[in-house]
């Protein structure tokens, strides 16, 4: 089974297990729901889930569970939900049992997520409800106005007529509410969408062919008004079922900032709390692998913390008793007590929320491309039907005739294809991005990517992975490389654990073994004390202080070995900055890091702009200032200093390791390690921007060709059915193109290859 | 023609029972996963729900 899903794990997410320890039972608890006294529901995110055999070791596991009610695994949101009993046999049930569980059986991590409000759900449900509805009315107002097209009349017409009519009533109420609901809001506010004119047209067309039905007359529209419905809707479906996707994907991944906290209370007793209820001056007990909640001060206990989420500085740093801690730094090595010196909501991530939403702005202000073509569409077709009206009624005379021109005109007209030609393309363009690990938040996000020029990278965690990598290994004596595998495999620390894991043979074996945090291992054997760790630690008080990501190996402060680490670029980096150079974008680094480090890699990627040691503040002021100079600017970020700067952007792109407030922040969230992730997405958006508008010139040629048999009061029911039909028909085939031309595309696909999971290795 | 007073009525009656029958399996929740249900199809366990 593990073996089945293997190919998977290039395409999962690439879960750094440090980051993702097992959530606590306290965490389990808080975050579960009581669905009837004694039993609770978790919902887990897997995002390593792949295939079908996944799906049944994980039941098969879960229900070998006294304590486990029921498990199901979701393989399209890629979640587990599993119903468990408090207590079995007088025993409480541990919940931290059932998520290693999930662990051991796939090798896979488990995980809280936030859950997602569940509107957007219900939208999407009433939807597909309505889709059916005015499917069903369609289809069967079609057969019975088939019949009188070829040739019912008298008594047989009109009967059908009115069947139609009563069908297509309630049709009308229920399935048209959206576009009613969407068009009054609209008008209230003295502006005018694509939905206007489909309001418009489906109640006059209704209304004049319920008169006619009354008066025997030849034509009635009612097929016409409710096919335009079930046409309209299929187009407003899928434009939500892409976003539902992904947002189920990206509601997923795991949190990143804690749920609640072990607080030390006076009496010497523990009590968890959410983080909403602790206040200053409280007492937290912080785990090592545990991330530190609220903004506060180490009262006792050393460790090394990992800020580089928080202000991305990627080497970890060392603190001690009376050093400042900020919330949502994950403590590495000891663990501390921590004395809260602010509330959750006057902490580092609250400061930066506020900063979000205040450079909020440009993304509200952006109008869709179907918006705004309405804006010039609906005020001239209702002006053509308008004077199609008035000419044939003075003219003609007939202000009956008139009438069933003027509604001809605003069925002929209505934006079928048009409603069709945006949310078709986009939907088929997020299922290509989709499949290369790429989500796409909403359609409003691609048709703001296609129109951007410049490109703003953050450094750790964006450009690099944020992890350590071993550069030296050839300088080092195999032997003292199996000594120092061999102490590193006892820390969490990042720097040991890259060296563990590139020692290449089997590492030596040490028993007592103990972790001083902020310092190194020390290893006391037959041959000496063995130190790995900082070069203070390791050869005594003597030596010049080193830099930060070098791990030295000493025998009795004797120097044996010497380790530097840099913090690995992100595979394809390279080529993906260079991609965005050659199609004369411009490429900038925004850093929180300090300078020798941006320069290097800035110089290393060939990119000229680059800015170091920025708070966030000064990242939103440089992407605003750019903003200024009317560039259009894309950022690519992940930490939570860069989610103020990814609100202000145009538009915004994080990789699935973001914290969780950079990840709210973006339009996009790339699943996969490589950074071709960002020129794909672009390259598709453009593409998906080109094929909105050659949509759009081929709606409105439709137009040309049958406005003008309307306006001459040609257009039966029956010619305005077919062009109808085949409008929209030609419109969704242009869309489908996509997909045809992402086959052919040369340059971008050997990257997306190398991490999706090929077809035939989810079936091996 | 007058077969039409119950051909018609049929038809929509079958046309609506149709229409009952996705509604209840949307609201039963049979499209809320899609890829696990295409891979439970092949599974070769025994398909009885577990109890």
């Amino acid at each position: 089974m593990t073996v089945c899903c293997a190919p998977g794990t290039e395409g999962a997410v690439e879960l750094d297990r440090l980051r993702h320890a097992l959530p606590s039972t306290e965490e389990l608890i808080l975050s579960s729901r009581t669905i009837q006294p004694g039993l609770r529901q978790t919902d887990l995110g897997v995002p390593g889930v792949y295939c079908g055999a996944c799906i049944s070791t994980i039941e098969k596991a879960l229900h070998a569970f006294a304590e486990v009610e029921r498990a199901r695994v979701n393989l399209s949101t890629k979640r587990v939900s599993i119903v468990w009993k408090e207590q079995v046999d007088g025993r409480v049930t541990d919940p931290v049992d059932l998520v290693r569980t999930i662990v051991n059986a796939t090798g896979y991590d488990a995980h809280l997520f936030t859950m997602a409000d569940d509107a957007g759900d219900k939208l999407q449900r009433d939807l597909i409800r309505a889709v059916a509805v005015s499917g069903f009315a369609a289809t069967n107002i079609m057969l019975l106005s088939v019949s009188v097209w070829s040739g019912a009349d008298a008594s047989t017409r009109d009967l059908f007529h009115w069947i139609s009519a009563m069908i297509a009533a309630p049709a009308l109420v229920y399935a048209g509410r959206f576009f009613y609901q969407s068009a009054w809001n609209a008008i209230r506010h003295g502006r005018t969408n694509m939905d206007v004119p489909i309001a418009l047209a489906i109640t006059l067309s209704y209304v004049v062919s319920l008169w006619e039905t009354m008066h025997h007359g030849d034509h009635a529209w009612f097929d016409a008004t409710v096919t335009l419905l079930f046409f309209l809707l299929i187009g407003r479906t899928l434009d939500h079922v892409m976003r539902d996707r992904a947002r189920a994907a990206i509601s997923g991944l795991a949190r990143l900032s804690p749920r609640g906290a072990m607080v030390m209370l006076e009496d010497g007793g523990r009590e968890y709390r959410p983080v909403e209820d602790i206040r200053p001056g409280d007492r937290l007990m912080i785990a090592a692998g545990e991330r530190i909640p609220v903004d506060g001060e180490v009262e006792s206990g050393r460790s090394d913390l990992d800020l580089s989420i928080v202000n991305g500085e990627s080497a970890p740093v060392g603190v001690g008793p009376g050093g400042a801690v900020q919330g949502g730094t994950l403590n590495l090595t000891g663990s501390m007590v921590v004395r809260a010196t602010a509330a959750a909501r006057d902490s580092f991530l609250a400061e930066v929320i506020l900063l979000m939403e205040a450079a909020e702005g440009g993304r509200a202000r952006y109008r869709r491309i179907a918006d705004r073509a309405a804006q010039l569409y609906s005020p001239a077709v209702h002006l053509l039907a308008l004077i199609a009206f008035f000419s044939w009624g003075i003219f003609g005379g007939d202000w009956k005739q008139a009438m069933l021109v003027a509604v001809a005109v605003l069925i002929i007209t209505c934006p079928c294809a048009l409603g069709l030609a945006v949310p078709v393309v986009q939907v088929v363009a997020a299922g290509r991005l989709f499949r290369n690990g790429v989500m796409v938040k909403d359609g409003s996000a691609m048709e703001r990517l296609a129109e951007i020029d410049t490109v703003l990278f953050d450094k750790t965690g964006t450009l690099t992975l944020g992890r350590p990598r071993l550069i030296n290994a050839q300088e080092v004596k195999p032997a003292y490389f199996e000594i120092a595998g061999g102490l590193a495999v006892h820390s969490r620390h990042p720097l040991s654990q890259a060296l563990h894991g590139s020692v290449p043979g089997a590492v030596t074996m040490f028993s007592g073994v103990s972790e001083l945090p902020g310092q190194g291992l020390e290893a006391r054997t037959e041959e000496g004390v063995y130190r790995l760790g900082n070069r203070v630690f390791a050869c005594g008080s003597a030596a010049e202080t080193g830099t930060a990501s070098e791990v030295v190996l000493s025998l009795d402060e004797k120097e044996l070995a010497c380790f530097r680490f840099e913090d690995a670029i992100r595979p394809d980096a390279q080529n993906a900055v260079a991609a965005l150079s050659d199609a004369e974008f411009a490429t900038g680094i925004l850093s929180g890091d300090r300078a020798p480090v941006v320069e290097a890699l800035a110089r290393r990627l060939d990119v000229a702009l680059w800015r170091a040691e920025l708070s966030p503040r000064d990242k939103v002021d440089a992407v605003e200032e750019l903003g200024r100079n009317r560039n259009r600017v894309l950022m690519v970020g992940d930490g939570i200093n860069d989610a103020p700067a990814l609100a202000a952007a145009h538009v915004s792109i994080a990789p699935a390791t973001a914290a969780d407030v950079g990840r709210q922040a973006a339009d996009f969230v790339f699943m996969h390690d490589s950074l071709n992730a960002v020129p794909l997405a672009i390259e598709v958006s453009k593409r998906a921007g080109r094929l909105i508008r050659q949509n759009f010139a081929l709606a409105i040629g439709y137009n040309v060709f049958a406005v003008p048999i309307a306006l001459a009061g040609y257009a039966t029911p029956l010619i305005a059915a077919v062009a109808m039909s085949t409008s929209s028909i030609i419109v969704v085939a242009n869309a489908l193109r996509l997909n045809s031309m992402a086959r052919t595309e040369i340059g971008l696909a050997p990257m997306g290859q190398a991490h999706t999971v090929p077809a035939e290795a989810k079936l091996a | 023609m007058n077969i039409l007073v119950y051909f018609i009525p049929i038809a929509l009656f079958l046309g609506g029972m149709g229409l009952l029958a996705f509604l209840w399996s949307l609201k039963s929740g049979q499209y809320e996963d899609m890829d696990g249900a295409a891979w439970r199809a092949i599974d070769d366990d025994d398909d009885r729900p577990p109890v």
